[in-house]
Parts: structure tokens; sequence; C-alpha cells
């Protein structure tokens, strides 16, 4: 191992590395250039007089951001002869499980498009090309048939994929005893519990004021809520990145919450970003792909039925097809356990097969993919905004819900926590469930893949995902699931079969999420 | 029905007023002409009993039409309530509104000044047609391009009405022999108003969408004006463009016409909670731009009822739940469209459903049949005080804010915690043991 001197080394060689050439950059350069000019700056103490400039100005707590962003999504540095795989994911036997499922993933999408007889992608005629532009808006007008097509899986299918998991590691006896494990997952990761979750997420506590709770109409405002929005000005103000992550841990107020999360995942709206979005707008006009059409029928069936979503139908279409062309997502396969398909197409001469990636950004939508961006629609409309916050939501944290990788926000981790928290801490209900033929994971699993998108109302789901971003983790989809057991146990404990305990769990819509999450973090016995 | 003595009580003079109305009747007596949400409140509702044809009634439910032909005939004892005031109309028919409000604003001006009468200035230009024919044109020509729309003053669900941008349009359509005779005749009879289109309605995410909100008048004088804090958001199943002005669809939200347009999808709900449209305005422009528009909005309601307040009957037998139509600007103005005095109790889902009946619930509590208020309540379930003789404002503690920071006490798409609030509130019907 190195050591922690020769990490830090090897963090900041890459995080310029990876600065180098931006547009941060070339905008550093070109202030410093500029304050050149500025009486105050002496050619003896020419250096610090530039920082205090750029400082002043700020630059630095631009330049501070775009660090600590990169910081994000920087994987932790590896052994120096740990081979590009390692850094995806350590553990080869679900490296090898992911690739085994992309197979079946990209087999599927073929067969599909074979079938149809439909090409993975063609150009459009420049007619078609014309309409496009011109219904750019409204394409949820459009009522392509979409009968034939399938979704390439869902969330139920890949579940089945997880509870096949096995650790070729460890010896499996076939006996169960009172200390094994009752649920689906068969593999054995480190899971948080109580105890060092609530070091973790102390914020959370008791004597700690939260949205979500103190914001209640009964709690008088100044208690928590006023002071908290006072603070939240001051935090947007001075565009502090790592000071809106920590504030966000106590809830973004709905005022703010579209500047803070920016801030946090540092998207700017600049005429580099709007000028990227179009560019991925251009590809989707002249080129129709394939998944287009899986696209246009995720949306219709989840987005477009829903209560809340169903207005934002066309920004849907906008961002995800976009999405789909953006070659940069491509980078974010250094730290996932998966790859990006790679499918093969005849090159031009025909005389050979190359293999290119496809779709462009490597992600292959399934049933409810949609669910990820339709709740930002309602901080975000201007598309290239919407459009930048999604993708780094994305590549930050919602790459994690379908990828089998040990990573203790991956899927894989927050199932088993799930299973594990509802063992330890609701044991009686855990076994009744398992008695009547209702595995738990079955229920919960189509929330967490979606970290609970479609399923909370809209106000709540923004802010369970202020904790994603704030403690920058997905662990606390898996406590609110147990949470949500937890709370309909009585009911949950007279059920007598799977479609009745699906029932009592089928609407969560009502449900509040802070005081679920704090009672089960803090006021569990343990 | 017998009569049983009734209890009084150490009771301010409303309440004891009210009790000696209620006489504490064994059960109360409702008659019903619709049915749909009302009927199911009122038949679950603790002591009340249905009765029909000519039997004698202590509640009445009607329709317009009913109140119509019977209203003047009928004799009312001091208890007994009634769901419509007599005239009605001047506050809800285009024509009338208009002129009321017009009129109102002319006072304004005279007695108060240009200020407190451009706080009138929230329904877009209209004219009375046939009657105002000439003037509307000048109006039209003074403003060449702009688009019109042209309602019929006394239909509903959005029955009759088109759009037009040249005076053209209008006068084939006062000749249009593709309409039938029947059609003719009727338009004959009843007139039009012309009205300036709002032609930069906000928008969300490309579609328009318009108001519902409830306000419940249980007296015009003094003037006592309750508003419910659930409503909706009706959106337009299409997106909004204003380069087709034929298609009706795009530009009326109401429920009724959508449901006719070609691309309907019932099981797609077209309509937004209101707390879900001021949560999501308030995530779009903060806090205050919101609490701005908002009480902008309760100016409308203000101002409109203030206007007819010395035209309508009033009568103390009678109460009136309105639904107002009202429509937002890009810069977040809120336009009146239209006042309805029956606004559809029919349910186009589970959710809406819930929301009529816990509307139509709450108004019952507020009627207050069974005599349980004080009479100095400034909240009953989901509905707040908006307007008694004069401003509401909340209790809230006077040594946190400044005298010049009193709250109004409307709540319009905030949160409706009624149940708990009722609990706290009233006693439990007679006969119920309180639980």
């Amino acid at each position: 191992m190195m050591d922690e001197s020769t990490e830090l080394s090897v963090s900041i060689t890459q995080i310029v590395q990876r600065l180098k050439g931006t547009h941060l950059h070339s905008q550093l350069e070109k202030q410093a250039k500029e304050c050149l000019h500025k009486p105050e700056i002496k050619l003896e103490t020419l250096k610090d007089d530039v920082r205090r400039v750029l400082k002043a100005s700020g630059w630095e707590r631009k330049l501070q951001n775009a660090v600590y962003r990169e910081l994000h999504v920087l994987p932790p540095p590896g052994h120096p002869r740990a081979p590009p795989e390692h850094t995806k994911e350590p553990l080869a036997y679900m490296l090898k499980a992911q690739a085994s499922w992309e197979k079946r993933i990209l087999k599927s999408l073929n067969s599909m498009c074979t079938e149809l007889g439909i090409p993975l992608a063609r150009k459009r005629p420049v007619m078609e090309q014309k309409e496009l532009t011109n219904k750019w808006n409204e394409m949820g007008t459009d009522e392509p048939d979409l009968s034939n097509f399938r979704p390439v899986y869902a969330p139920k299918d890949f579940l089945e994929v997880l509870i096949g998991l096995r650790n070729p590691n460890t010896e499996r006896s076939d006996d169960l005893t009172v200390k094994s494990h009752w649920g689906l997952i068969q593999v054995s990761l480190n899971v948080h519990d109580i105890p060092q979750m609530r070091e973790t997420y102390a914020e959370l506590g008791l004597s700690y004021g939260q949205l979500g709770i103190d914001d209640h109409t009964h709690v008088p405002p100044d208690l928590f809520e006023s002071e908290h929005i006072h603070i939240g000005k001051k935090v947007v103000s001075e565009q502090d990145s790592a000071a809106a992550q920590q504030y966000s841990r106590q809830g973004c107020p709905t005022g703010l919450r579209a500047q803070l999360w920016s801030l946090i995942l540092n998207t700017t709206n600049d005429p580099e970003d709007i000028t990227h979005y179009e560019q991925l707008k251009a590809r989707v006009i002249h080129h129709n792909l394939l998944v287009d059409n899986l696209i246009y029928k995720d949306v219709k069936l989840t987005a477009s039925n829903d209560d809340y979503y169903f207005v934002f139908e066309d920004y849907l279409y906008q961002v995800l097809l976009c999405f789909s062309r953006d070659t940069a997502v491509l980078e974010h396969f250094n730290y996932n356990s998966a790859s990006p398909p790679k499918s093969s197409i005849q090159s031009k001469s025909g005389s050979e097969q190359c293999a290119v990636v496809y779709p462009p950004n490597g992600v292959i939508p399934f049933h409810g993919f949609s669910m990820y961006v339709a709740p930002l629609c309602f901080l975000y409309n201007e598309p290239s905004k919407l459009y930048s916050v999604f993708r780094e939501m994305y590549i930050r944290y919602f790459f994690r819900l379908h990828s089998i990788s040990s990573h203790p926000s991956g899927i894989v981790s927050l199932c088993l926590q799930f299973e594990r928290l509802l063992q330890a801490h609701l044991p009686q209900l855990f076994y009744h469930l398992r008695e009547i033929g209702a595995q738990p994971l079955r229920i919960a699993f189509k929330w967490i893949v979606r970290a609970f998108s479609g399923y909370l109302s809209t106000d709540q789901l923004l802010l369970l995902w202020d904790r994603i971003l704030g403690y920058n983790s997905l662990e606390i989809v898996a406590v609110l699931a147990t949470a949500v057991f937890a709370f309909r146990a009585e009911n949950l404990m007279e059920v007598t079969s799977l479609a009745s305990a699906e029932a009592v769990l089928a609407d969560l819509s009502t449900l509040k999420v802070m005081p679920l999450l704090q009672i089960f973090l803090f006021a569990t016995s343990i | 029905m017998s009569k049983n003595k009734q209890t009084t009580g150490h009771k301010a003079a409303h309440s004891s007023q009210r009790k000696k109305e209620v006489e504490a009747r064994s059960c109360i007596r409702y008659r019903c002409g619709l049915t749909n949400t009302i009927q199911d409140v009122l038949n679950h509702r603790p002591g009340w009993v249905e009765v029909k044809d000519d039997a004698e009634w202590d509640f009445n439910w009607c329709d317009v039409g009913w109140l119509r032909e019977n209203f003047d005939h009928s004799y009312m004892e001091e208890h007994v309530r009634i769901c419509h005031f007599r005239n009605h109309y001047e506050l809800t028919r285009k024509n009338l509104m208009v002129k009321n409000l017009k009129r109102y604003r002319k006072t304004l001006e005279r007695e108060v000044g240009r200020l407190e009468a451009a706080k009138c200035d929230f329904f877009p230009r209209t004219f009375e047609l046939p009657s105002e024919y000439h003037i509307f044109v000048e109006e039209f020509k003074k403003s060449p391009g702009n688009t019109w729309i042209m309602k019929p003053v006394a239909r509903s669900q959005g029955k009759g009405i088109f759009l037009f941008r040249k005076l053209k349009d209008i006068i084939d359509w006062r000749k249009d022999g593709s309409r039938s005779e029947e059609q003719k005749d009727e338009a004959q009879v009843e007139s039009y108003v012309a009205q300036r289109y709002i032609e930069n309605p906000y928008l969300i995410a490309g579609r328009k969408f318009d108001l519902r909100v409830y306000v419940l008048v249980t007296s015009y004088i003094p003037l006592k004006a309750w508003l419910y804090r659930d409503g909706f958001a009706r959106f337009s199943n299409t997106r909004f463009s204003l380069s087709s002005i034929d298609d009706q669809y795009v530009h009326l939200t109401n429920v009724a016409v959508q449901k006719t347009a070609p691309d309907y999808d019932p099981e797609k709900g077209c309509k937004w909670q209101m707390q879900q449209l001021r949560w999501y305005l308030t995530a779009k422009h903060g806090f205050e731009t919101v609490q701005t528009l908002f009480k902008e909005i309760d100016n409308v309601f203000i101002r409109s009822l203030l206007s007819v307040q010395k035209t309508i009957i009033n009568d103390k037998h009678c109460f009136e739940l309105y639904g107002y139509d009202i429509l937002l600007d890009q810069d977040l103005k809120p336009w009146l469209i239209e006042v309805n005095a029956s606004p559809s109790l029919t349910a186009s889902s589970q959710e809406d459903y819930d929301l009529k009946y816990r509307l139509l619930e709450d108004t019952l509590h507020i009627v207050d049949m069974e005599g349980r208020l004080t009479g100095k309540e400034k909240r009953i379930g989901g509905f707040d005080l908006m307007w008694n003789d004069g401003p509401v404002y909340t209790d809230v503690g006077l040594e946190a804010l400044g005298s010049s920071c009193l709250v109004a006490n409307t709540h319009l798409g905030c949160v409706n915690d009624r149940e708990k609030q009722l609990q706290q509130l009233l006693k439990p019907f007679p006969g119920q043991k309180k639980t």
C-alpha cells in the first residue's frame, strides 16, 4: 500500500491532469493575464498578487469547486501494479458476473434488432431531420408505433441475476442456521450497521434541525427553518461547492434547491455547456438510434402515466435522446464495473467488422430509466441545464444502481444492507414474510433501483436526494427501504401472501421520509 | 318531525343564535338535486336524512334551474339553508361580472384613486356583444394582430368558445350557414363576450394550464368569504402555440373539453394538485415571489366579490361555493377568467373525488346546520377565513413581528391538515360518542 503522502501526490497529479485543458483552465489563464494590467500587481510579488486577485474575484473558489468535483469522481488510488479492471471493480467474480449480464443484455438488444429488421443506427433523411427539428419541443405528441418494442430488461430480471451471485471463495454450507442470512443476496459484503450509521449520518440526528421535519406547519420557523434558509442563501452567494454539500445534509429549501444542487454537482450553464448540448441535439437530429425507441417506450410507460411527471414528457425526450449520444459519459466506465457494450458494424468498405460502442454513451436504458430524470424537471427547465445536472448525477450515483459491483453505494451492497438491517431489527417481520413467500427484497428492489423515484411524492423524494448528495452515498436509500417496512410492520404482520404484502406497500405517496429515517436510525434500540 | 326544546348554553351571541335556529333537531332533512359527490357527502353525514318531492327540508343543495323556478315561491324558516344566492349570475355570467367589475373600478378610481382602482385590473379587456360592438371594434382596431376569444355568456364546459384575430372571422361566424337552425336561434337569444386573449400564459413544460380555486361565501352584507386550501391546475393536453388558434384543444383547459381531444387519455391525469403547483413555482421562482403571487390571487377573489356586494340580494339563508378559474401569465400575474356558481362536483379520478369530498364536507361544517361553531373561527378544516367585513390576518405572535408584518390568513396550495384541525375544533355530532 502506498503511504498517505504518495497517495496524495498521485491524486493531485491526476486532478491536475484532468483539469488541464478544460474550459476552466483557459478562463483562469485569461483572468490571470488580464489582471496583469492592474496597478496593484507588482513584479516582485507577482505570484502572490495574482493569487490574491483571483481569490477576491471568486476564481479561486471556482477552481476549488472544480477540484472538489474531481475528488468525487476520482477512483481511489489503487496499487501501482493493479490492472485498470481493478479500479472498475476489485472483486473478480463481480466483474465476471457484470460482464456476463452485459452479454445477455446486448444479445437481447441485437435479437430485437434482427427480429424487427431495424438497424441499430440509421441516418435520417433530410425531410425527417427537418420534421424533428420543428417538433423538438413537443416530441411527446409523436405517436410512433412502439408495440413491437419491449424494454431490454426490467428491474426484476436484474434482481434474479443479483440473487444468483456467488463468491467462489466462500464455502457454502447448505444448512440454514440461525446465524445465516435470510435474504436473497448470498454474497458477503461489508455494509454498515446502525451504530456506524449514527456516526456517519450524525446530522440526521434528533438534536439537529431538518428540512422535512422541522419545517412542518406546527413548528415555528424561528426554531430552525428561517435560520437554515438564511444560511442557504449565504452558501449560494459564496458559491462554495463543499459548503453546499455539507448544508444539503439537513435538506435544501425548495426555493434554493436548484442552485444548491448545481453547486454541489459543480454544473455550470456556460456557453461551453450550451454548445455541447446543442451538438448532442444535432446528433439526435441526424441519426436515429434503435435505443431511441426504447426511450420513447419507457417514457410513455412510466413518466407519462405519473400524476406528477406527465407534464415533463417532452423534457425527458430532450434529455434522454441527447444522453444516449454523449460520448463524454464513456469516461465514467473507468470506475464503473460495467463496460460499454460494443456492437460490430461493417466498415465502409464492407470488408471488415469493427466494434463500436453502442449506444454512443454506453448506457442501454431499461424499464424505468426515465424516472432518474423526471424529478429533476421540477428544478430545471432550460434543457441544457437540466441535462448537465442529470448527467452529473448519473455518473456519480445512478449508474451504481444497475451495475454489479462491490462498491458500498452499489446495488448489491444496498440490497444486502436492506436485508441485514431488516433481519437485525425486525426479525419477526422478516421471518413472517419469508414464511409466506414474500421475500422483502422482492418488494423493495424496485424502490432501491430507482432511488424511490416515482414511489414517493416529489417533495419527499427531493428531500431524500438532498441527503444522497449531502452524504455522497446511496446508502440512505437502503435505510429508507428498511424504515418503510418498519413503519408498516403491523399491517405486514397480518398479511398471508406476497400479493397482499405488495398491496400494503403499494402506495408510498403519503410517507414523510425524514421522520422515518430519523426514527429508524436514532430511535431503534440496538 | 317533532321539534325538541333546545338547550341554551353560555356561549357567544352567534352560537346561541345559531342554536336557536338549529333547535337541536334529531335529524336534518336535506334535498339534493345532484347525483355526484355531494350526494355521498350528504348521505354520510350523521343525522342527515334525505327528503324528496314536496317534503319540507332544512337544507337544499339545488341546481340553478331549480333555484330560478322555486326560490321566489319558497318560504324558508330561519334555520334553513340553500346553496345559491338568488341572483348569483351577477358574478357568474361573464357579461354581468365584467359590467359589475368595471363599475366597481370606476367607483374606486373616483373615491380612492387610480392606484387603488388598478388593483382591479385582473380581467382582460372584455366587451359584451352585440350591445358593445362598436366600442369593441374601436379597441380591436387599436391593437391589430392581437388574438381575441369569443365566449357565450351563459354556457359552461367550454361550449361555443372560439378564438379569432380578424374582424372578418366574427362577421363570418354570425352569418355562418353551416350552423344548425337551432344554434342560430340560440345565438340570437344569448349574448357573447369578446375578450382579449392572454397570449403569454405561464407555461409549464410548454403546456398551458389554469387554476381552479374554491371560495365559499356565507354572506355578502357583511361580506364573509372563505378560501379553500386545495384546488388544482388543469393542463391542456397539447403544447401551447399561437399558430393554430382553431385547435380549441390547445387553448381551452376545461377538463370537459380535454376529454374530447383525440389524444386524450383518461388514464393520464391532466391535473396537478394546488400544492404541487405552488411547490413547483416556489422551486422555480423562490419563496417571496410566490408569496406575492398568491397575495395577488387573493386580491382577485376579494375585489370580484366586493364588486357585486351591493348587487347581490343578500339573504341569510344563502351560501354559495364558487369555482374560480384563474390564469397566470408569464410575468406571474393572475387573471380572472371566470367564476362558476356550480363548479363541477363530478370526480375525474379517485384523487379528484377525495378533494371534492373534503371540500363539500368542510362546506357543510361551515354552514353549520348542527350549531357547533362559535362564529369566531378563522379556520375550519381546509377553509381559511379570507374576508370578514375586512381583511383577516393569522394569529401570529405579534412580538415576533412588527405591526407592518400582518400576515394574511389564506393558505392556498399549502398543507391541508384538516382532519387534525377539525378534531380539535368540532364537538362530535349530537348523538355521537367522542372518540
